[in-house]
């Protein structure tokens, strides 16, 4: 699978600070630098906060690309409206967007207010096999694709708000303007490299409906002077509080609250939680807001400004804007629902043969005694326990560790002196 | 084949670390690439042994063993023992306390949870001594 987060060879330091703090154990360091292990990764871009030297970077695409279009078509998320200080008017952001070059705007908020109203509908018709997780964090439905083939069942049809405002605005355009598709082009401003991956490959989707994700914080930057020459926008505006409110944790929960809903963010927490609710443990919730970032989409690494202040913004606006300015048309709900199953593809199975397996975890669990359980991340693995499978799998070696080869060359003396101070034994 | 073995230590007093046990034998299960819903049970009834032997029993030892037919489960305490395991194997009954229920456990549905989930159980049992349930789940 393609990712969106790149490591800057020049800046990597070779340390283990991204390694260690990877949710999915997905990065080694070898020769110096920190190797993305690219199946394993759900472009959650932990690495990319972590990262001291900012040699972990989210990767978009260009606002050139738009040039290839003869009708262009922008999709910004709602987190976009949280980066400006002082914002009363999202119309404002709205037409700035015109003034960058883009025909039309169809906010994501929109159509994510179409799916707030959809489920809640499914949900008193209780439709689904509960709990429902939501399909709106790229990241989470990646990690549930690797990790809990048991839920994927309870991933929801729904597809994500911005592919929804995808399909309706090139539907709209296609009707107003009588262009092809492919002299469309529909460019989202992304919070999150998780999102840049889904535009252009999307899990359960036949195709993707995006023909490009542009950097929230680089679009940021030429808003801006934009911004300060709109005078008297028109009202573009067409989301009202529900669908802004999804741009941070508990916004997409909010409208569903007559349920037991659950809103989580973090994807350490998340990881928990699916472990919970994988067995059954949390026996009576509904649905499931789940964000890899926190506090959700504003605290995506591509965004400009502060998570927690975009937050505050969020809520002022939404809550100052209490009113749907359009609602939209949802007779066509077929457009709602994604096409394909979401396969599991599996990351951790050691052998395809049982009994191969069996032997490879007891040569693991053996060889895991063995090393000293620090979990320093010296050998460039993310502990000793994945250095073992490592070892056991053939991407390492038992010398690797620090403590092994030191334990090696001592022959038989004393050699506690050659351990740095932290690691002596009395 | 030696089966592959897993032991753990459950604490009597720490919630949150009962179902570690479960947690961990899921994460072991999932590398050897044995359907989900195979491991989902015996999950199950790993959690509800563990949650039984901290809310009952003061905690215990837990062992997995993975062969090539199947995976058994042995949990073993040294509590109060079971007096009535029929009873106890009923849905619904329950001899939690108060407090414990108000934790949002004790719905009598451990024990018969366990047996509808595996495919082999055993209960030695003796008041006073200690419990401890065997389970098989076929591979």
């Amino acid at each position: 699978m393609p990712i969106s987060v790149r490591l800057d060879k020049e800046k990597c330091k070779g340390c283990t600070r991204c390694v260690k703090q990877c949710p999915t154990e997905a990065i080694r360091v070898r020769f110096g630098l920190a190797k993305i292990l690219e199946d394993r990764c759900i472009d959650c871009a932990q690495c990319v906060r972590v990262c001291p030297q900012h040699a972990k970077r989210a990767v978009a695409d260009s606002l050139d690309d738009i040039k290839k279009f003869r009708h262009t078509i922008v999709l910004p998320a709602p987190s976009l409206y949280g980066q400006f200080n002082a914002l009363d008017d999202v119309n404002i952001v709205l037409q700035a967007l015109l003034d960058l070059g883009f025909d039309e705007v169809f906010e994501v908020a929109a159509a994510a207010e179409l799916l707030s109203d959809l489920t809640l509908r499914e949900l008193d018709e209780s439709s689904f096999e509960k709990p429902v997780i939501s399909s709106a964090c790229p990241a989470v439905v990646r990690l549930i694709s690797q990790r809990f083939p048991n839920l994927i069942p309870h991933i929801s049809e729904h597809i994500a708000p911005v592919e929804l405002a995808a399909k309706l605005a090139r539907e709209r355009a296609r009707a107003a303007t009588g262009l092809d598709d492919r002299d469309i082009g529909v460019f989202f401003i992304s919070p999150c490299p998780a999102k840049v991956t889904e535009a252009h490959y999307p899990l359960g989707l036949k195709e993707p409906v995006i023909d490009g994700a542009l950097s929230m914080a680089e679009v940021y930057k030429l808003l801006l002077p934009l911004m300060k020459r709109v005078k008297n926008p028109p009202k573009l505006r067409t989301a009202g509080f529900t669908g802004v409110g999804w741009a941070s944790a508990g916004g997409e929960a909010r409208p569903l609250r007559k349920y037991n809903v659950i809103s989580c963010d973090g994807l350490e927490n998340v990881i928990r939680l699916l472990d919970a609710i994988e067995d059954k443990f949390l026996p009576d919730v509904d649905y499931l807001e789940l964000l890899a970032c926190e506090p959700g989409c504003v605290g995506g690494c591509l965004t400009a400004v502060n998570p927690f202040a975009a937050r505050a913004r969020i809520m002022r606006l939404s809550g100052a804007a209490d009113i749907k300015l359009k609602p939209l048309d949802i007779d066509d709900v077929y457009k709602v629902w994604r096409g394909e199953r979401i396969r599991h593809t599996p990351t951790t199975i050691l052998d395809e043969d049982f009994r191969k397996a069996i032997e490879k975890l007891k040569r693991i669990e053996d060889l895991n005694e063995s090393l000293p359980g620090l979990d320093c991340g010296s050998c460039g693995s993310p502990g000793c326990h994945a250095l073992a499978q490592d070892v056991v799998m053939g991407y390492a070696e038992e010398t690797d560790c620090i403590f092994n080869a030191r334990a090696q060359m001592e022959d038989g003396g004393d050699g506690q002196h050659y351990l740095p101070p932290p690691f002596r034994r009395r | 084949m030696e089966p592959f073995k897993l032991e753990f230590a459950i604490d009597g007093e720490d919630f949150h670390s009962a179902g570690e046990a479960s947690s961990e034998t899921k994460k072991a299960l999932k590398k050897l690439g044995i359907p989900a819903d195979t491991i989902r049970r015996v999950s199950i009834c790993m959690y509800e042994g563990e949650m039984n032997m901290v809310l009952h029993a003061n905690g215990g030892a837990v062992t997995v063993e993975v062969g090539e037919d199947a995976i058994a489960i042995a949990l073993a305490d040294s509590g109060p023992g079971i007096p009535d395991i029929g009873a106890a194997l009923s849905e619904g009954f329950s001899t939690a306390t108060n407090e414990i229920r108000e934790l949002g456990f004790g719905a009598g549905m451990g024990l018969p949870n366990m047996k509808k989930y595996c495919d082999e159980m055993d209960i030695q049992t003796e008041l006073g001594v200690g419990t401890t349930v065997t389970m098989k789940i076929n591979l």
